[in-house]
């Protein structure tokens, strides 16, 4: 299995990560040995086999709609790189 | 008192021979001399750690002790520590200072132990070395005495490198793929990945959610059983925590082996095992028979598509995982993004390091429109097949052995420029995380100066079993009481 050099730049779009041309290459070569190593799979005869998602099992806990943390918005807001008057700045999207 | 375990440690501290503050002292006194040579540690917390040394004497002093108070150890830099710098080993998190403690975290303070920094791991935890981490390298302990610089295995590398260069007793741990007990087995000290929820992932920074399971690691079973004893238990944080009463794991290391029935899997006995490592683990093996085991073949036809269903499964999960770093609301930030498209790629492009970028374009790329069926469904089918070879080995016997990794400790840099050839290193370890049941590594002798790992793998939450053998083990043994030289 290959991976072209569009698919890579679709993947990346989709991953939101900038990448320059020139590690494009590289990365065709490490995406298609990875990729070549996970067609072992399609050797696999997975006929009326369920997927497992969880090794137990398990369904997610459900628990009472009660509010049970406190606002620490404060302290949240203290690492992040850029607030004011308790939002979380981005630049513009709406002109 | 830097040779000591947590078990002789807590006792000398009980007996009032040495206090938390002397002890802890002479711990941060090694780093200081001795990390420079390793980069074990990412964040060494002297200030905190004597604080926490005063306080634990005191509460010492008025009575109030348990088999922790005062004892120091590490955290790996992967669980998050209220006003204490956590950063995986990204420069993403580098400036990451977390509001709250995992739940790992926050049990390691309530018993009163002395937590003397965190420790470096493979960005993310994904990797095999410990060589992605963005504040460089960790070189293990052994094969520096011959000039050559080793890799200590990962990603928990930081955490096995302190513990065998004696920087601390004990260290937390993660694994996702092998990152426990590869490491242990490549730095010579013990390790346990318990069953998967039977340790809180929550304020664990996430890599793959089915598979990351927090764990232990020290110099011997018996320390890795107080270790768990105060890691383990349900915890409502943690969606996917087991809500299963927790043993006393030390409580039952004594219980001899007779009748223990062993099985070796005979495709973890394949032709990538360095014949000198498989002769290590059979030797350990006639050990267990000496010590009452009955030993037998055992298969598990799928193992072999065990890594193939990983490198599905895990990069998917952490595309997902990692899509929280966007640089809004913690973490790095690109300068002057030019728009919120800007800020996102950016931010993740000079934010991530290449091993996760891979992963992440891999795992987008499986999850994707068209793509989903062929790899993520099939991938999870796998798993199921890999998981009825388990549940089916597990009728005939207690526990299984395997070697840890298919070659002692390699060479820094010698893996690194081929991503599949590192994935190989874990071969033998991945379908333990795929499964979700426990294993442990356990110093089982040296091959050319290098430690050998003995895998031991048990049926759902039979962790007591694995402390159990591992404990007997070493009894008999004393590969976990070599150092480096």
């Amino acid at each position: 299995m290959t991976i072209s050099r569009a698919d890579i730049e679709k993947v990346a779009v989709l991953a939101r990560i900038r990448l320059d041309d020139e590690q494009i290459p590289a990365l065709e070569n490490d995406l298609s040995n990875i990729l070549s190593l996970v067609d072992q799979l399609s050797a696999a005869n997975t006929d009326n086999v369920e997927p497992l998602a969880h090794p137990l099992d398990a369904v997610q806990r459900l628990r009472a709609d009660e509010v049970t943390e406190s606002n620490q918005r404060e302290a949240f807001q203290a690492i992040a790189p850029a607030t004011e008057s308790g939002l979380y700045l981005v630049p513009r999207v709406i002109e | 008192m830097h040779n000591k375990s947590v078990a002789e440690l807590s006792r000398e501290l009980e007996s009032g021979k040495i206090s938390s503050v002397e002890l802890t002292r002479e711990f941060l006194d090694r780093i200081k001399a001795e990390d420079g040579q390793y980069n074990s540690f990412i964040t060494v917390t002297e200030d905190l750690a004597m604080a926490d040394a005063k306080a634990a004497d005191e509460q010492r002093a008025a009575g109030n002790a348990n088999v922790w108070t005062g004892v120091p150890f590490a955290h790996k830099d992967i669980f998050c520590t209220n006003g204490v710098a956590t950063t995986a080993g990204s420069k993403m998190l580098a400036n990451f200072v977390p509001p709250y403690d995992a739940t790992v975290v926050a049990n390691f303070r309530a018993a009163g132990a002395v937590c003397l920094g965190k420790t470096n791991m493979d960005e993310f935890a994904m990797g095999s070395s410990t060589e992605s981490s963005f504040f460089g390298p960790v070189t293990n302990p052994w094969g520096l005495n011959k000039g050559e610089k080793r890799v200590p295995g990962g990603s928990s590398g930081g955490s096995a490198a302190a513990i065998a260069a004696r920087l601390v007793p004990a260290a937390t741990a993660t694994d996702t793929g092998g990152s426990i007990r590869q490491p242990a087995a490549l730095c010579g000290v013990t390790g346990l990945k318990p069953t998967y929820g039977r340790v809180s992932r929550y304020g664990m920074i996430a890599f793959a959610s089915s598979l990351d399971q927090g764990g232990t690691m020290a110099r011997t079973a018996e320390d890795n059983a107080l270790m768990l004893n105060v890691m383990a238990g349900f915890d409502p944080k943690d969606s996917t925590s087991a809500n299963r009463a927790v043993p006393d794991y030390t409580a039952t290391l004594n219980q001899p082996l007779k009748g223990l029935r062993v099985g070796l899997p005979r495709e973890y006995f394949s032709d990538q095992l360095n014949p000198a490592m498989e002769q290590q683990v059979r030797n350990a093996v006639k050990e267990y028979e000496k010590l009452g085991a009955t030993v037998k073949e055992v298969s598990l036809p799928h193992a072999e598509l065990a890594i193939a269903a990983y490198y599905v499964i895990a990069p998917a999960e952490a595309s997902a995982n990692l899509s929280r770093f966007d640089g809004v609301r913690y973490g790095y930030r690109c300068d002057n993004p030019q728009d919120l498209n800007d800020l996102y790629t950016r931010t993740r492009a000079e934010g991530f390091g290449n091993e996760v970028k891979r992963r992440i374009l891999v795992g987008t790329y499986a999850l994707s429109a068209g793509y989903f069926d062929a790899y993520y469904l099939k991938a999870q089918k796998v798993r199921r097949l890999i998981q009825q070879d388990f549940i089916n080995a597990f009728k005939e016997v207690d526990v299984l052995m395997s070697p840890v990794s298919p070659s002692p400790a390699f060479v820094q840099g010698e893996k690194t420029s081929d991503p599949v050839t590192m994935y190989l290193e874990d071969i033998f370890t991945i379908a333990v995380n795929l499964v979700g049941v426990p294993a442990m590594s356990v110093p089982a002798g040296f091959v050319d100066g290098l430690p050998v790992g003995l895998q031991i793998i048990g049926n759902y939450f039979e962790e007591a079993r694995l402390l159990n053998a591992a404990h007997q083990f070493q009894q008999v043994t004393g590969w976990h009481q070599k150092f480096p030289q």
